[in-house]
């Protein structure tokens, strides 16, 4: 394993690393339900532009730091039937709550009553997840294990390329969302403000 | 007062994504761990079940016992703390505001109070239940997990997206 801090360090550091996610979320305007299903609706792209910009830059600098053997993977195995059946679940979810589990936490601590009852839900949504999972992982995964598989994997072409696609791909949707999208109206007050003048 | 703020506000999203793009190398290059929210809800779940459940119950579950064990470790602080981290944030900024029915969701079903909890403690019993089920929740899968381009976690990024376009469409876009 490679890590510089393990131990207690490594728990200090949850503390710091998830207040700098919990701030981020804020910041990005993330924690307002309307923002997030604003996104559902087609009608805000702020959530995509957060999710893909991170994704690029995550995945670039991984990209350079992982065959330097720097950073290890960790990627998740690929078992179809839960990855499928959960994200279809996950979605209706989303829309109806408004938030995901992080933004949730961070929209909980900013003043969301509704959040806050929704985390409510969310134990008890886990304490029904622990409670049928002999039965999920019985009857349900019984097929589609194909382990912890990356696209490089499968698909031969190599991890530098897919984020340099990826970055394509979001160069170009962003510069659809910019110049065609909605007009956004709901934004976090910003504490600095540029000088001159932006478009429109 | 009215501050023009357009330039800085159009680039905001790019700027915070960036930045948690970073941070997510950064846990793994430091502590190497992932970005990841819903495997610790789930290992609070197992605590709030043991006064309800019992402790036994609990201890000899498979998943509690296993993958999502309650107790204080690195996964749940990470929770903590992104829980702080939006307090002190929104504090900072002064954009602390109670909410109790968003405008999108009052402009559609109203202004009731008790409907709107309804719909949250379902949408987050969905939500958990979806995200352990799959593994990983926009976090874990949607940024961690796709940035490392794993297969699993671009299927969850991509179902998760349409299925919660189609639960908007039918919930915002059809006649009253």
């Amino acid at each position: 394993m490679i890590a510089f801090i393990s131990g207690n360090d490594a728990l200090l550091m949850a503390v710091i690393f998830g207040s700098i996610f919990g701030a981020l979320l804020h910041f990005g305007g993330v924690t307002r339900y309307n923002t997030i299903v604003r996104q559902f609706l087609f009608q805000d792209f702020t959530v995509l532009k957060i999710m893909f910009t991170a994704i690029v830059v995550g995945g670039a600098a991984i990209a350079i730091l992982q065959p330097m053997g720097l950073v290890n993977l960790h990627v998740k195995p690929a078992l179809m039937p839960g990855v499928i059946y959960g994200a279809l679940i996950f979605g209706v979810g989303m829309v109806l709550y408004g938030y995901c589990p992080g933004t949730a936490v961070a929209a909980t601590a900013s003043g969301s009553l509704h959040a806050a009852f929704g985390f409510l839900g969310m134990i008890a949504g886990g304490i029904a997840y622990a409670l049928s999972y002999p039965w999920i992982t019985e009857k349900l995964f019984t097929w589609g294990k194909l382990g912890k598989i990356s696209l490089p994997e499968i698909s031969g072409v190599p991890a530098p390329a897919w984020v340099l696609l990826l970055a394509v791909v979001a160069g170009v949707v962003y510069w659809l969302i910019e110049t065609k999208g909605p007009r956004t109206t709901e934004h976090e007050p910003c504490g600095t403000c540029c000088q001159k003048e932006g478009d429109h | 007062m009215n501050i023009n703020c357009s330039c800085l506000k159009r680039a905001q999203p790019y700027l915070i994504g960036a930045a948690i793009g970073l941070l997510g190398v950064v846990t793994l290059l430091v502590a190497d761990k992932p970005l990841g929210m819903s495997t610790a809800i789930a290992q609070t779940s197992g605590a709030c079940a043991m006064p309800i459940l019992g402790q036994e119950t609990v201890a000899a579950n498979a998943y509690w016992s296993k993958k999502a064990v309650p107790r204080w470790d690195y996964s749940t602080l990470f929770l903590l703390g992104s829980g702080l981290g939006a307090l002190a944030a929104a504090l900072l900024s002064r954009s602390f505001h109670w909410e109790t029915v968003p405008s999108v969701w009052r402009e559609r079903f109203g202004s009731s109070v008790p409907l709107r909890m309804a719909a949250a403690f379902a949408g987050g019993f969905l939500i958990l239940f979806g995200a352990r089920m799959a593994d990983g929740c926009t976090s874990g899968h949607g940024i961690a997990g796709t940035m490392q381009l794993a297969v699993s976690s671009w299927t969850f990024f991509l179902v998760m997206f349409v299925s919660g376009v189609a639960t908007a469409m039918l919930m915002f876009k059809t006649k009253k």
